[in-house]
């Protein structure tokens, strides 16, 4: 998926980050639109028609297509024309991975892939994981640190090194927030809501503020803060 | 100098990632002992309460990692990767994907209870032996 994935599992799991790096690869063969024999590729050529691609795949674009209505369109896999559903894959791969430990019988894992996280149960310390979130205007601080046994962690931003989020509207670079950050149970609802959310720039607190189940932080370009009601924790 | 004895976990996963490799999982991998070599330096920097320290060159079997850490009034604030692992296919790779991913190791020393930062852009999870020397060496300094 181009970027650093770790994983955390208990000691004698090995084994199993085989198969998590090996869903990954899959994924990323698959759905990467820096790859040009991925199927999402060959779809965006015309090579592949779309009831020829795997069901998996036409699974990730319906799930992905039914977010344009309730991010107001500002979560569009299909913004400027062009098919990409990288801001979808990412969150979804990590959560499918997830859920494949929990059946393998994994209950203590914790995967980060780009900064999108998905935790369960504790760490090797036995306490519940702790997941920090940075200020992106300063990578070398701390914002928030979230502590959980079951919760999915999504940032979307614009750190030094990172590409703006594009306004779907406007097609114009999202500058009024600095970043997003949602929790909830899945993490590509949680991804793609902090994508939509950063495109949003000034009305996304509003938005945030209804979405069902996901609670959310915000730190906009002058470095205030804003957080949901639910938002699980204190600023540091 | 003084030496040090340091005791860690290795997580050669942030190696293997920076390299590309299939990696084992985090924290189940044995503890090793490791000491900063007579070639780490330490410098006082000249603003009050800066100090630059270079971590001990550790011999990784992809080559080479040694990071150099700033501490401003006891508090990380900077991690650069002085030596990596040179490959030339792969240099611009690793050079992209390092810097973020040790400042996130910078964020995270600050306070040793953080297993995984949430960000825009990479980060990882795992300590880098060089930059673990880097900090024991700061603290003990």
């Amino acid at each position: 998926m181009g970027m650093p994935i770790s994983l955390a599992l208990r000691r004698g799991e090995e084994p199993l980050a085989d198969e998590v790096f090996g869903w990954l690869r899959w994924v990323d063969a698959t759905f990467s639109t820096y790859k040009s024999d991925s199927e999402i590729s060959r779809l965006v050529r015309g090579e592949l028609r779309p009831h020829h691609t795997h069901p998996l795949v036409r699974e990730v674009l319906g799930q992905a297509a039914a977010l344009v209505a309730p991010t107001k369109g500002y979560f569009d896999i299909h913004a400027r024309g062009q098919l990409d559903p990288s801001g979808y894959v990412k969150g979804w791969a990590v959560q499918m991975a997830s859920e494949l430990l929990l059946a393998r019988g994994s209950h203590d894992h914790c995967i980060n892939a780009g900064g999108d996280i998905r935790a369960h149960g504790r760490n090797a310390e036995g306490r519940p994981w702790r997941i920090a979130v940075q200020d992106p205007q300063d990578p070398a601080e701390i914002r928030w640190i979230i502590e959980t046994e079951d919760l999915a962690v999504a940032t979307s931003g614009t750190y030094a090194r990172g590409d703006h989020v594009i306004d779907p509207h406007t097609g114009q670079a999202a500058l009024a927030l600095s970043s997003v950050t949602v929790v909830g149970q899945d993490l590509a609802l949680a991804d793609a809501y902090a994508t939509a959310a950063l495109a949003m720039g000034t009305d996304a607190r509003h938005w945030l503020s209804m979405l069902e189940g996901y609670d959310a932080a915000l730190i906009d370009a002058g470095g205030g803060t804003w957080s949901s009601i639910g938002w699980p924790c204190e600023d540091e | 100098m003084r030496r040090v004895i340091l005791t860690l976990v290795v997580t050669a996963a942030v190696l293997v990632l920076l390299l590309g490799y299939k990696t084992a999982s985090l924290k189940s991998l044995p503890t090793v002992a490791i000491a900063p070599t007579s070639n780490s330096t330490s410098k006082a920097g000249t603003t009050k309460g800066t100090k630059t320290i270079d971590g001990a060159v550790v011999q990784t079997q992809f080559g080479p990692v040694q990071v150099r850490v700033t501490i401003k009034s006891g508090k990380l604030t900077e991690v650069v990767p002085l030596q990596l692992p040179s490959d030339r296919s792969r240099d611009q790779e690793i050079a992209s994907y390092s810097v973020p991913i040790l400042r996130s190791e910078a964020l995270k020393a600050q306070s040793a209870q953080i297993d995984m930062v949430s960000g825009a852009t990479y980060t990882s999870q795992g300590y880098i032996q060089s930059l673990q020397a880097a900090l024991d060496q700061a603290r003990g300094a």
